[in-house]
């Protein structure tokens, strides 16, 4: 476009005013990829959820246990291939601030089933052989600085007392986001220690052979127990995740109400911006259509200008974000691994892009429809 | 040869006939051309003089395809311009007419040179040959040694020269100049009109100039009068013919 550098120079015209309106874009954009991010953190367990597995709990409610005694029940259920269970600990480390998930699974079947969670195989072994062994996520370990050898002590909550857990390993994500902010132990460990509860599991995980089978499945296994004293709930662990993220409450309408504030707000002050620029520029424009600038290519310049200031800003906010929200993540360690997906990065520049335009619709229709003799006169 | 009665016999490269134009304000209607006849040959420089409020700006708008009359015709080089859709009138103005107002009117925000480029930002020309137009075009009205300026570093004088410059650099079919040197002092207006004579005497441009500056008009070869909505014939005093 041969005009850019006329749109170029509008742009450095008022420094001050251009800077503030970029600075707009920035901060909401930054927002946009911190509530993102947010978003992505309570269903990142949804998303990393595969798809063949199912969650199988308690029907009435998720904090009431199943017998141990299902595991081989649910072994026989066809299309199943392999089944684990985990129960939910508790337990606080040092002080009730330091929370974090602590999950009580079945040393022999965990990975067979969360082939997700990579660990090395020194530390596998370890875990085979301490009972009192404990696998830390990555982000955990970073966190509070635990290394392998460590001794973790944890107060128990459900189950009361002093436990102690010998860190044999680190876990990974095999991706990027993937939750590594939480500890596993062996249930055996838990079985034996525990006062009451005996013979019971939190949840089972059910692998199945082909994830086109999971809702047979599903209902094979909430038919085998039906009418028992322990009757389930099978659900794919997407739908299991996604529940367990709603009892953080509406969050993902909270932030909707927020992001559309935001960028409504944003609308009408780049609007009004471009409005200003329009009105104080009337007299340039007429001379630019006396020249012979069409109308149409009139409105793609104070467009292009509007689009320009978005694109600045958002880009600015949206890098911004990439670099300091993992940061914030990792003070803020309760929200789990918060970060800035290429995805979000690209939806947020299309949707500043998007309100740049929408913003510089109007001013610049104006600027097309403005009669050069009228304007003209009013020089 | 300029005619006002009308009866130009067709070769003219302007040709007004009837032209009315009437401002509606309120209720207040305002005629201020009514039935004006002008036929204009290529290479004439003609002023227009009148009254404050007489109607030149309305006129010089007009025959700029900047505005539409009320009735009547302009035809220039063959194309009834009053016929015109807007957005045709706008490309027609591109390739046809250089305007130079009294304020200058240029871009702040552009040096001189990018000034005097805007006109050829809408021709197929190459960036070189724009950069040869716009030297070209620069050297004319003695400001190659500016050209990288901001209209704010340059006096009025100097503005009006780079707005001549652009008036001129895509070779318009004729130029229109309202009040060039209202804004400026003897020495400057002086100036001016030196070179706006030399692009009709040297370059063969036509210039159709409104002026109330009879220092100014005096260099023109026709001077006609705007009284009452139509041109009247004054009475020639000195040079061109
Ligand atoms: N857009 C308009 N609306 C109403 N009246 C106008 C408009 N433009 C010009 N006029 C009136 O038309 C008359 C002629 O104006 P103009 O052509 O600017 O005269 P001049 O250039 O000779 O001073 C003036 O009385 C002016 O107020
Ligand atoms: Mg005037």
């Amino acid at each position: 476009m041969k005009s850019f550098r006329l749109v170029w120079a509008n742009l450095r015209r008022k420094k001050v005013r251009t800077t503030l309106a970029i600075g707009s874009f920035a901060v909401a954009l930054f927002l946009f990829g911190l509530l993102a991010a947010v978003r992505m953190g309570f269903r990142g367990g949804a998303d990393a959820a595969g798809a063949n597995r199912l969650a199988v709990i308690n029907r009435v409610s998720l904090i009431l246990p199943l017998p141990l005694s299902y595991r081989d029940r649910l072994l026989k259920v066809p299309g199943v291939a392999a089944v684990t269970y985990a129960s939910w600990f508790g337990g606080v480390y040092q002080d009730e601030r330091n929370f974090f998930p602590q999950f009580a699974v079945d040393k022999d079947t965990w990975f067979d089933v969360y082939a997700d969670n990579v660990v090395s195989p020194e530390g596998r072994d370890a875990f085979m052989k301490d009972r009192q062994a404990c696998l830390v996520g990555r982000a955990l370990a970073k966190r509070f600085g635990f290394k392998v050898g460590d001794r973790l002590p944890l107060r128990g909550t459900i189950w009361t007392g002093n436990w102690e857990f010998n860190v044999v390993g680190v876990y990974d994500g095999n991706r990027p986001e993937a939750d590594t902010s939480g500890m596993f132990f062996r249930a055996d460990y838990l079985e034996e220690r525990r006062a009451y509860g005996k013979g019971t599991v939190g949840y089972y995980v059910v692998k199945v052979g082909n994830p086109d089978d999971a809702v047979q499945v599903t209902k094979a296994i909430d038919a085998l127990f039906e009418n028992s004293p322990f009757e389930t709930r099978t659900q794919t662990e997407k739908s299991f995740a996604a529940s367990f993220a709603k009892q953080m409450g509406n969050v993902e309408l909270l932030i909707m109400t927020i992001g559309s504030v935001v960028f409504f707000t944003l609308l009408l002050v780049t609007g009004n911006t471009m409005a200003i620029a329009v009105r104080e520029r009337s007299g340039e424009l007429a001379v630019l259509k006396t020249v012979g600038f069409s109308d149409r290519r009139v409105l793609g310049l104070i467009l292009a200008e509007a689009v320009l200031i978005a694109g600045q800003g958002g880009f600015i906010g949206l890098a911004l974000a990439k670099l300091v929200i993992p940061r914030l993540s990792r003070a803020l360690p309760m929200l789990g691994v918060l970060y800035v997906s290429p995805l979000t990065f690209a939806a947020g520049f299309v949707l500043a892009i998007a309100v740049g335009a929408a913003a510089g619709l109007l001013p610049a229709i104006g600027a097309m429809r403005l009669r050069v003799v009228d304007a003209l006169r009013r020089i | 040869m300029v005619r006002i009665d009308g009866k130009g016999n067709g070769t003219a490269l302007v040709r007004v006939r009837n032209l009315d134009k009437k401002y509606v304000r309120g209720t207040e209607e305002i005629h201020v051309l009514q039935g004006l006849n002008l036929d204009v040959d290529a290479g004439d420089f003609v002023a227009f003089m009148g009254p404050s409020g007489s109607g030149k700006t309305t006129l010089l708008n007009l025959l700029g395809g900047l505005d539409l009359p009320t009735s009547g015709s302009i035809t220039v080089a063959g194309d009834e311009i009053t016929k015109l859709s807007a957005g045709s009138l706008t490309s027609w103005r591109a390739r046809h007419v250089g305007f130079i107002f009294q304020l200058y009117n240029l871009i702040p925000v552009l040096t001189a040179f990018q000034n005097v480029e805007l006109p050829l930002l809408l021709t197929k020309l190459s960036k070189a040959e724009r950069r040869k137009h716009v030297e070209t075009a620069l050297a004319v009205v003695g400001l190659t040694d500016r050209m990288g300026h901001f209209p704010r570093q340059l006096s009025g004088g100097q503005e009006q020269r780079v707005a001549i410059a652009r008036a001129f650099v895509a070779d318009p079919t004729f130029l229109l100049c309202d009040e060039p040197t209202g804004d400026l002092d003897r020495k400057n207006a002086d100036e001016i009109m030196e070179i706006i004579d030399r692009l009709v005497r040297e370059h063969g441009k036509t210039v159709l100039m409104v002026s109330h500056d009879p220092r100014a008009a005096e260099r023109a070869r026709f001077v006609l009068h705007l009284d009452k909505g139509v041109l009247m014939e004054a009475a020639k005093a000195g040079a061109g013919t």
